[in-house]
């Protein structure tokens, strides 16, 4: 199972991101974005980190890299994307999940263990889990606050595409807690938090975060 | 443009501000500022950009356009404002 982690200028958790693919039993593959070759992988990762130093707003140079064509002409296809943090900002910009990522209300850059509740556990990323099972992963943002209209987000919750909530305090002021997000057919997740620095008792607070990684393995094999 | 004078490039303004909507936690920092600083009187700051953009030749408006809401500005949070050059 050939997972992709899609490096940019700027991108720090790309490293972290292969090595949750491995601790998951997938096989990373690095893709650069500058590059239009996807190496025949099965998903995509989009990783942490500040993509083109944040510049113009987070994400949004990043989205209109050279590969992120293909990533998103295969994401249209059914090809599971996971963007995390910097990652999440890039898919939002891309056009591929709805809202905005914000500067946080306090100002504040948040960096910290979270508690998480898995709102859904049937997308390609988060199937390993149960619904309503509470996670604690590091979140570490600054400008991390999800938003969107009134009239969206009323959508968003209507339609279930609420797939991480924040529990226990809103590190950013994200709108109704709102800590991830999926496409309507569950193949893209889009988070805040980092499960990928959760995937070992060593260097995590918990092992919580590899069920993303997991999921995605189970959600190529049945595609 | 008369004869002898400098060159002029035509240049595009963009401004592109939050939504009225969308809170603006720089700009009451820095309205907190000026209180202490004893400007009592300003009641509100929104935070913008501004972009100042050199064309070659006649610039597009289309296309500037098209530049101005779909990289300049991410319109679920932003509204954008586009000057063209006015001679």
């Amino acid at each position: 199972m050939r997972i992709g982690v899609l490096t940019f200028p700027g991108s720090l958790d790309d490293v972290d991101a292969a090595r949750a693919v491995r601790l998951a039993g997938g096989e990373p593959v690095a893709l650069w974005h500058a590059d239009h070759d996807l190496k025949d992988v099965d998903a995509v990762i989009l990783p942490g980190g500040f993509s083109y130093g944040d510049y113009l707003r987070a994400g949004a140079i990043a989205a209109r890299a050279p590969l992120m064509r293909e990533v998103v002409d295969r994401a249209h296809g059914g090809m599971p994307v996971l963007g995390i943090c910097n990652g999440f900002q890039v898919l939002c910009e891309a056009g591929l999940l709805p809202g905005a990522l914000t500067r946080n209300s306090h100002l504040h850059f948040r960096n910290r263990d979270q508690a998480l509740r898995i709102e859904r556990a049937d997308t390609a990323w988060t199937a390993s889990y149960a619904a309503g099972q509470e996670i604690v992963v590091p979140v570490k943002n600054g400008e991390g606050r999800y938003v969107a209209a009134d009239a969206d987000l009323d959508r968003l919750e209507g339609e279930g595409r609420v797939a991480v909530r924040y529990v226990g305090g809103n590190p950013n002021g994200s709108a109704r807690d709102i800590a991830g997000v999926t496409s309507e057919n569950g193949r893209v997740v889009g988070l805040m938090p980092h499960p990928e620095h959760a995937v070992e008792a060593l260097t995590g607070p918990s092992t919580d975060g590899l069920g993303f990684f997991t999921s995605v393995l189970k959600a190529v094999v049945n595609a | 443009m008369r004869v002898g004078t400098l060159v002029c490039v035509p240049q595009v303004v963009v401004d592109v501000v939050l939504k009225p909507e969308i809170s603006d936690p720089q700009g009451q920092a820095v309205l907190g500022a000026l209180g202490r600083l004893g400007h009592g009187g300003i009641s509100s700051v929104r935070q913008g950009k501004h972009f100042v953009l050199e064309v070659d030749g006649t610039p597009d408006e289309a296309e500037l356009k098209q530049i101005a809401e779909t990289l300049l500005a991410n319109p679920v949070i932003e509204d954008v404002e586009l000057h063209l050059p006015t001679d």
